[in-house]
């Protein structure tokens, strides 16, 4: 047999019939008259309305209907609490997964468990890959100009100045604690660096009750909620005033005041527990959803799988934001999965989602401020494939130069800078200027060192600490592992680092 | 040793295969009403009893609608409703960080896995998030509302996948509760105390006594505290302790040895972490001898651990090493169960509880006599022995 990739397959087995089915040809004759009849009905039916295939809902109750939210809305992305309506022709460049053929006798369908599912006599694989990439959505263009007036929630110039601040903020502060690291005053540090519109204009598309649960490369999330830089300083340094009281490496933040879960290395993790957040939300009818965030390599983790079935199936509001920056350490997306990204993974889970150019301030804002509607107002989970770029290292630990070339970063660092951009569109709105600007980076930088040099003056947390909240209450076991530590400190101070009350 | 909420439980073994008794209790709780349940009908109960005490509590798991694949949760969807007893998809790791998520939240998470021998995917989530979530963000988060409940042990026909015991790499996790029920009246209580007990606990079910084990549970809403091991029977010339269906083993054990004269006191520990080390402790050093018994395999498992604390407290004490009757070192067999099994017998054979008696007498007139050479010899020498002779 011989089947041609990306066409209708009219696959002849060499072998004859079995004699059985040749014996009932006539009443099978029959049958294909009838069909033959009803599916060019039903095909020209199809071609009006443009689904792949007619499902039929189900009449008796289950529990939960499968395919019908998506079939009905998918075409219909009416937004009216932001007041604006997705173009029918971002739907329609959408290539559907199954190709559609004249062939096709989807006039009979098969019952099985989970729905109705027309069939075909053609045998033919679904292509591994569409023949055209899912489009990027993008607001403004590479000289920060915004390329159409439609499809965009416009933003004031209260909102871009604050988003604009932020972003320089958070590269001023990724710089300054990367040296610190170099000088080693703190152990270890990761940038944001090139992800800082994905960082700021997501958090400022979201509400303050919705529940962040990062992997660990948004801290302006954190920021933009009202995380000072002296508190940043302070679990880097891990000093007393930490508040995850220096028991984990930095860049580890977390804030219940500001709905922001502690970060946590191992990756990935934090999806199915968003599934479980959002399920709480949604118990609790709040008017607020979880957002959780991963990288491209995060989703190749068990967990990705976990968290987006479970959250699709319990119908939990979920924004599943994916930063698609090309790099899990020195393991380029090439070596990590074959889809075309991660955002054509969201249908296999039966979730909406749409790609972004993650370096676009603007169309992250719209669609992360999209997608946290249909996320609360539908109780859906909703999936966003960010692409940008890791400018930095993966972290201080790391020497990208290694495994990538130097003039890539360069490039991506320069041309591409999603700060550079945002700035010429606010620059170009007459709301910024370069006074401004350099008296926000000194002002930061300032702070910042400031910060730092607090930090680093600050004590450490009491040895107490090393032996609290392992459980809600000290158990004997530990209290008595307490005593005999602070008998063996005392004894021999010389060996221990100094700093600690005991 | 009475139990702190003062009621002390003889168990009264119903002659028969040492393997599957059914074990009546004779409790003394004459006020409330009690009915006779086999193990998962306690665990529905108690089930029932916390979803009923708090609207913000969750049950799910795979199969878990329908009433579960051992019934613990039948009746469970139809009261409380599918939005708070529900099936999910099959995927443990998804079970558990969807419990965390919930319980982080502050609800909490009642979770089923389905066979204790599948939990391992959800491993991670256990140990490196469950386990740390209080810790790591410094009290800020905590998922203390988590309970993961699992069918454990030996079945008589499970093999590999249907008989684990893995409670040792759960001990092995600072920040999490492991805890462990002998009987029907205990897991209701203990599996309430753990559903309650603002940290993540994992609780694992004997499925031999699901519905083996028949007792008279009381009625009402109780608890049972953790961390207090149980001394069920009393002796005074050997120690043995052990969890969950074990303890029924150990019983018979304790009943053949009886009638040799040796006297057995049976703890059970019912929590193992974190574990009640005074009791076990206190014991010892009255009987002089320990014998620890697991179906777990002996190598790493938890034996090894009260063992060690055994060793370091009570040294001085010991009239024999410690004994562990466990499970050997292979994944667990099908048509060798009987072998690999610690039975009875094993233990009885064991060198701690063969014939203690007679071997405390002969190593009291071995130290005598030696006593008595050394007297003439060295005074000092003496005077350490003696302390060491006369406890």
């Amino acid at each position: 047999m011989h089947i041609r990739q990306g066409t209708t397959c009219t696959c002849r087995p060499s072998n004859p019939l079995p004699t059985n089915i040749v014996k009932d040809a006539t009443s099978f004759l029959h049958m294909a008259m009838l069909f033959a009849r009803s599916r060019n009905l039903v095909s020209s039916l199809r071609q009006n309305l443009g689904l792949s295939a007619i499902l039929i809902k189900r009449n008796h109750s289950s529990p939960r209907p499968v395919f019908t939210n998506y079939q009905l809305s998918s075409r219909v992305f009416l937004d009216p609490s932001t007041s604006f309506r997705h173009e029918s022709t971002a739907v329609e460049t959408q290539p559907d997964l199954v190709q559609q053929s004249d062939h096709e006798d989807d006039a009979q369908e098969l019952d099985f468990p989970g729905g109705k599912v027309g069939y075909t006599s053609e045998m033919k694989f679904i292509p591994e890959s569409s023949s055209r990439r899912i489009p990027c959505y993008r607001v403004l263009n590479e000289h920060g100009k915004i390329i159409s007036d439609r499809d965009f929630i416009p933003v004031s110039e209260k909102l871009a100045v604050r988003m604009y601040e932020q972003m320089a903020t958070l590269q001023v502060m990724d710089h300054i604690f990367y040296e610190a690291q170099r000088q080693g005053r703190i152990s270890f540090y990761l940038t944001s660096v090139g992800e800082e519109a994905i960082n700021i204009a997501s958090a400022a598309a979201l509400s303050p009750e919705d529940v962040v649960l990062p992997q660990y490369r948004e801290p302006g999330v954190l920021l933009w909620r009202g995380f000072t830089l002296e508190e940043f300083a302070n679990q880097c340094f891990g000093n007393k005033a930490d508040y995850g009281k220096g028991r984990q490496m930095p860049i580890h933040y977390g804030s219940n005041q500001h709905n922001y879960f502690t970060v946590s290395s191992p990756i990935a993790t934090q999806l199915p527990q968003a599934a479980g957040v959002g399920y709480a939300l949604k118990m609790e009818k709040k008017n607020a959803c979880a957002v959780t965030f991963i990288g491209d390599g995060g989703t190749s983790e068990g967990d990705f799988h976990a968290g987006l079935n479970f959250a699709a199936v319990m119908e939990a509001p979920v924004v599943f934001i994916c930063r698609n920056n090309g790099w899990a350490i020195s393991t380029h997306i090439s070596e990590q999965f074959r889809s075309d990204g991660i955002v054509v993974k969201g249908q296999a889970y039966g979730i909406r989602s749409i790609r972004v150019d993650g370096n676009d301030a603007l169309a992250v804002y719209s669609a992360v401020r999209s997608a946290r509607e249909m996320a609360v107002t539908e109780q859906r989970p909703v999936l966003i494939e960010a692409m940008t770029y890791r400018v930095g290292h993966h972290s201080t630990s790391d020497d990208s130069t290694k495994y990538r070339e130097a003039d890539e970063i360069q490039y991506w660092k320069m041309s591409r800078n999603p700060v550079n951009r945002f700035k010429k569109w606010v620059e170009d709105n007459g709301w910024w200027s370069e006074e401004d600007e350099s008296k926000l980076r000194s002002s930061t930088r300032k702070q910042l060192l400031q910060a730092i040099q607090a930090a680093e003056k600050w004590e450490k947390q009491p040895l107490t600490e090393l032996f609290n909240d392992v459980y809600d209450v000290k158990t004997k076991n530990l209290e008595e592992q307490e005593v005999g530590l602070k008998a063996l400190v005392e004894k021999q101070p010389q060996d221990y680092p100094t700093g600690f009350h005991i | 040793m009475a139990s702190l909420l003062g009621r002390f439980c003889r168990k009264l073994v119903v002659p028969g295969s040492a393997h599957g008794s059914r074990m009546i209790s004779t409790t003394a709780c004459d006020s409330e009403a009690v009915k006779s349940l086999n193990l998962y009908s306690a665990i529905n109960q108690a089930l029932h009893i916390a979803l009923e005490t708090d609207p913000r509590s969750y049950v799910f798991g795979e199969d878990v609608g329908f009433g579960g694949v051992f019934r613990c949760t039948t009746g469970l969807a139809e009261r409380f409703g599918k939005n708070r007893v529900f099936n999910t998809p099959l995927c443990e790791q998804g079970i558990v960080g969807f419990g965390i998520g919930l319980a982080a939240m502050g609800n909490r998470a009642v979770v089923e896995i389905q066979f204790a021998d599948y939990i391992y995917p959800a491993f991670d989530q256990i140990v490196n998030e469950a386990a740390k979530f209080r810790y790591r963000s410094g009290n800020q988060f905590n998922c203390g509302g988590l309970t993961i409940r699992a069918p454990y042990g030996a079945v008589g026909h499970g093999g590999h996948y249907h008989s684990q015991s893995p409670e040792a790499f759960f001990c092995h996790v600072p920040g999490i509760k492991v805890v462990i029920p002998r009987s029907p009246r205990e897991a209701k209580g203990l599996l309430l105390s753990s559903i309650r007990d603002p940290n993540p606990v994992v609780f694992f079910e004997p499925k031999w006594l699901y519905r083996q084990a028949v007792e008279e549970v009381p009625e009402h809403d109780y608890m049972i505290p953790l961390s207090q091991a149980e001394v069920i029977r009393e002796g005074n010339d050997i120690t043995l302790v052990g969890w969950g269906a074990q303890l029924t083993v150990m019983e018979q054990a304790c009943l053949d040895a009886e009638k040799e004269g040796i006297s057995c006191e049976l703890i059970d520990l019912k929590t193992l972490l974190p574990w009640d080390k005074e009791t076990v402790e206190a014991s010892v050093k009255k009987t002089g001898r320990l014998l620890i018994s697991h179906e777990a395999p002996v190598t790493g498992g938890f034996g090894a651990e009260i063992s060690a604390t055994i060793l370091e407290r009570c040294f001085l004490k010991l009239e024999a090493p410690v004994s562990r009757v466990c499970g050997l070192d292979t994944p667990f067999p099908l048509v060798f169960e009987p072998f690999y099994m610690p039975t009875k017998n094993k233990a009885s054979s064991s060198s701690s509880l063969s014939s203690p008696l007679k071997k405390k007498h002969y190593l009291i007139m071995g130290l005598h006599v030696w006593c008595r050479y050394w007297m003439q010899s060295s005074p000092l020498l003496i005077t350490s022995h003696s302390i060491c002779f006369f406890r």
